[in-house]
């Protein structure tokens, strides 16, 4: 095992000729106005992609990237300066510009020495990275996906499979002398079969991953299912009707489903919008948000979860943060600036994509706790409705609260059964209202498949949600059959 | 330190070809930014950066990698360079893959006048004075605008160089600049916020900061007390942002990488109609100054103007060569390329040519109907054209806005909307690379209460 697995702290002062004493001198320059925190972010990350498409892998990719941000915090102002280039006089550099927000001349705070090391959690722990595996069996696996995925049904016309992989090291020096460092690996299997039936076409989509090893995708011959369900979804869809417009009851499968919470509720409690009363759900903590029902919670510290995390981008050990206990709103994820000023504290919540960007209030894995009813009960209970299984991607409106989620496979409910696939459609609600229709929560709390990627402010970082059947009395639905 | 030119372009081809490449392509690009953020008449954030990086796309052959490090020291990169061939070599042949045909290559190079010498990289307290004047005009222009997200001025300047080891070589200078502001209205319905923008490559060509302020806060305001309306079927009215996204869906249901891969609804569509006769959609990489222009593509073709749709006629596919080879045709300059991908294809300045009507004479060619200024979500399914997106907008009642709604969804399919498209306006404004004027289509289902 490379050394840096083992003490990522020493990875950067290996590979750049730092030394502590350095790091001490660009804290320092950070902070020679009046600021109230500094800190350093490091990364160096390794990324492979594998691609077939025509029963061939005929693209393949690798890259390199290595950085360092300096960020510099003076009350509700932030400076931010990054450069690609790792050296002591570029980050003294990026340094004084980081440090051009803060205005007054004179110290407020003394940098500490830097040494005292964070301890994180252990959650992604591997045997070998995901990129230790050799191409020639990535390759196979994904023709194996081909022959699996065009087995399934002769409509199945196009197959295109991916599988990417990346190794991240990441180091936080901050200006309260603390070290953070973590090695985080990732990777994801993506499967997308097209089906044809005389003109009609559908598309079908699936897949999984997560901080994991590759033996992950073979244990259970996951990979086989990857490829099944996408062309599962793809058959389903070409016998698809159109979906229904208006208000109904909605039923949302378990897993990938909880996309919902992501939307309606996950990004209105972040806690840069509330501390600038921008969100919908600004100021309403301690007041029902959701039927009782509901309890959500979101949590950086589940073992091997694409949204896990040992400690957040600012080095802050990931947490489980309560948002909804039995429909009262109690908490907001929270970065280390928004805390302080907000006068809480920080929730391991601050991420970032990459060194070129700063810091903010993101989500980790987001999900709905079990209730009692059973998934059979309550689509047994919906006389007309839909019954919405698995989602594309979604967006919110923080201000108004309105979201939308968009559902890839849907089918009607009529009396009880669930019937006719549907075509895919918007479902489009009110973050403060839709989780006060919540009548029925199943037993059958499932994260989803390790999939989610979340954009804010121009910032990508993966994510995980996860949901038990329930059933939304009434949310609209955007078909075309008015 | 190493500094990024053509010659290391050359030093990284010749390197690729000891290594065992047979042909390979080197892109290089370098660029810095400054942004600058206010919010309530305070800096809120400043961020400056600078970036270097190198891609390189191998061949042996018929097989290929692509690959892209910021470690351009000699030493690293040919370790580097060794890497990717070999991978290339575990890739599996793809007799499409290739170069393009060589004899594609311009030999002269067009000046777009693309970066703004005169001004680059703006500093930070210009930069900061420039958001804040239109965060101001925002927040004194009515007393409902009690709060905001901020405003924004961001200046970048990039370099891009690019060489093929069939002699192309060519690089280009560019410039961008942009301002926006979203302030926030707010009454006893609850709060809106608004958001509007310029962006342009000449600095002295934005529009001024305190219109981008003032036109936020005017469409903040016009949302406070927005409702849901019924289900029913309306014709749709999409304000010029709006209708923007649908000739970007158009243009990239109209992409080879799209139709070889057959998840397009314009598979087969080549030479029929796929638009109202009085659609024609212009894609043109040549425009002086364009946000989308560039001189080459990224594989190092011509770019050039031609009407994707003419007169409701499909005219041409976007591509590059890969997918040009795969249909059967020649690349058309749209080739598009990150340093760390292969090349994909992409629009250049698309719009859609401005029709005879204001858009107030649009809205009042509506009895019942809806105005969207705003959406939200991705429920646009590119293989069948589905179309299914949350809105919000106006609500018109006999020719006139009557109210704001919201929390309502648009569907349709694409293929029946472009048919449909009934009026264009003569609103054309370029403050994006795909822009486009008011568009009436005649019905759409729209989801409500």
């Amino acid at each position: 095992m490379a050394d840096e697995l083992i003490k990522p702290e020493k990875f950067f002062l290996n590979r750049f000729g730092m030394t502590e004493s350095a790091l001490d001198l660009i804290l320092g320059t950070a902070l020679e106005r009046k600021a109230d925190y500094a800190d350093l972010y490091f990364e160096y990350r390794n990324a492979e992609a594998l691609a077939l498409e025509d029963s061939i892998v005929n693209h393949t990719s690798k890259s390199v990237s290595q950085g360092v941000g300096v960020r510099v915090c003076a009350e509700d102002r932030t400076g931010y300066a990054y450069s690609d280039e790792v050296t002591v006089d570029t980050m003294r550099l990026a340094a004084e510009t980081a440090r051009a927000i803060a205005q007054e001349t004179g110290r407020s705070i003394a940098p500490v020495h830097v040494g005292a090391i964070v301890k994180r959690h252990n959650l992604y722990e591997l045997e070998s990275t995901p990129l230790d595996v050799p191409v020639e069996a990535r390759a196979r696996l994904l023709s194996e996906i081909d022959t699996v995925a065009r087995a399934y049904d002769p409509r199945v016309k196009k197959v295109m499979a991916s599988f990417a992989a990346e190794q991240k090291v990441v180091m936080i020096v901050t200006s309260e002398g603390k070290i953070a460092a973590d090695v985080q690996p990732l990777c994801r299997l993506s499967v997308t079969v097209i089906a044809e039936d005389g003109h009609n076409r559908q598309v079908g989509t699936y897949g999984g991953g997560g901080r994991v090893e590759w033996r992950y995708f073979l244990e259970g011959e996951k990979w086989r299912e990857y490829a099944r369900e996408a062309a599962r979804q793809a058959i389903v869809n070409l016998d698809a009707v159109d979906a229904p417009a208006g208000e109904m009851v909605v039923v949302l499968g378990h897993g990938w489903p909880g996309i919902l919470l992501h939307e309606a509720i996950g990004h209105g409690l972040e806690g840069d919008f509330n501390r600038k009363g921008v969100s919908a759900f600004s100021g309403r903590i301690g007041q029902r948000v959701a039927s009782e029902l509901c309890t959500v919670i979101d949590d950086g510290t589940i073992r091997n979860r694409r949204g896990s995390l040992n400690i957040d981008d600012e080095g802050t050990p990931t947490g489980r943060t309560v948002l909804i206990e039995k429909g009262i709103l109690r908490g907001y994820m929270q970065d280390r600036l928004n805390a302080r000023l907000m006068k809480m504290e920080p929730t391991g919540n601050g991420r970032r994509e990459s060194f070129a960007h700063a810091p903010m209030p993101r989500m980790t894995n987001t999900f709905m706790l079990s209730g009692e009813s059973t998934p059979e009960d309550v689509i047994k209970s919906v006389r007309n409705g839909l019954y919405a299984v698995s989602f594309g991607g979604g967006q919110v409106d923080i201000t108004n609260g309105k979201f939308v989620f968009s559902a890839s496979e849907a089918y009607l409910i009529e009396d009880g059964r669930v019937t006719r696939p549907v075509k895919g459609a918007t479902l489009i609600g009110n973050g403060p209202d839709v989780l006060t229709r919540v009548t029925m929560v199943a037993n059958d709390m499932h994260l989803d498949p390790g999939i989610g990627t979340c954009g804010k402010d121009g910032q990508s970082v993966p994510v995980g949600v996860g949901l038990p059947t329930i059933r939304i009395d009434g949310i609209t639905v955007g078909g075309t059959r008015a | 330190m190493a500094e990024m030119d053509l010659a290391l372009a050359q030093w990284a081809l010749d390197e690729a070809k000891r290594c065992g490449a047979t042909a390979a392509e080197v892109l290089m690009v370098g660029a810095e930014s400054l942004s600058a953020r206010v919010r309530l008449g305070e800096t809120e954030k400043l961020k400056s950066s600078r970036e270097r990086r190198l891609g390189l796309r191998a061949f042996v052959e018929h097989r290929s990698a692509t690959s892209s490090t910021a470690e351009i020291e000699r030493d690293s990169l040919a370790a580097f360079i060794a890497e990717t061939v070999k991978l290339a070599r575990l890739t599996a042949p793809d007799p499409w893959s290739g170069l393009p045909d060589p004899a594609l290559h311009p030999s002269r190079l067009p000046d777009l006048g693309l970066a703004d010498d005169e001004h680059g990289i703006i500093g930070a307290q210009k930069a900061l004075e420039l958001a804040r004047a239109s965060e101001y005009a925002a927040l004194k222009s009515d007393n409902r605008i009690k709060n905001s997200e901020g405003a924004e001025f961001d200046s970048g300047r990039y370099h891009v160089m690019f060489a093929n080891s069939q002699g192309f070589a060519g690089e280009y200078s560019g410039t961008s600049y942009s301002l926006s502001a979203m302030p926030i209205a707010q009454d006893d319905s609850g709060m809106q916020v608004g958001y509007w923008y310029t962006a342009n490559r000449m600095f002295d060509r934005l529009e001024p900061a305190e219109s981008i302020g003032a036109t936020a806060a005017k469409r903040a305001l016009r949302r406070l007390g927005a409702r849901k309306v019924e289900t029913t079927r309306a014709p749709v009215i999409f304000d010029p942002d709006m209708a923007a996204g649908l000739i970007r869906s158009l243009a990239g249901a109209a992409s080879g990488t799209s139709l070889y891969k057959s998840a397009s609804f314009l598979v087969g569509r080549l030479g029929h109609r796929v638009a109202s006769t009085n659609v024609t959609i212009v894609d043109d990489g040549t425009m002086p100054s364009g946000l989308g222009s560039k001189p080459f593509d990224g594989e190092g073709l011509a770019t050039n103007r031609k009407n994707l749709v003419e007169n409701g006629v499909l005219k041409t596919y976007l591509l590059d060569s890969y997918s040009a080879r795969r249909l059967g045709l020649a690349p058309t300059g749209n080739a598009s390329r990150s340093v760390g991908a292969p090349p994909g294809v992409s629009p250049t300045n698309l719009y859609l040519e401005p029709g005879p009507y204001t858009p107030e004479r649009i809205i009042g060619s509506v009895k019942r109907g809806l105005y969207v200024t705003e959406m939200i979500g991705f429920g646009v399914n590119a293989v069948t054209g589905d179309y299914s997106r949350g809105a919000s907008g106006m609500w018109i009642e006999d020719g006139e806005l009557a109210y704001p709604v919201q929390e309502i969804t648009i569907a349709g399919n694409l293929k029946d909307m472009f048919m449909s498209i009934e009026m264009i306006g003569n609103d054309l404004v370029w403050r994006s690379s795909v822009v486009s004027p008011t568009v009436k289509i005649a019905e759409m289902t729209i989801a409500g209460a």
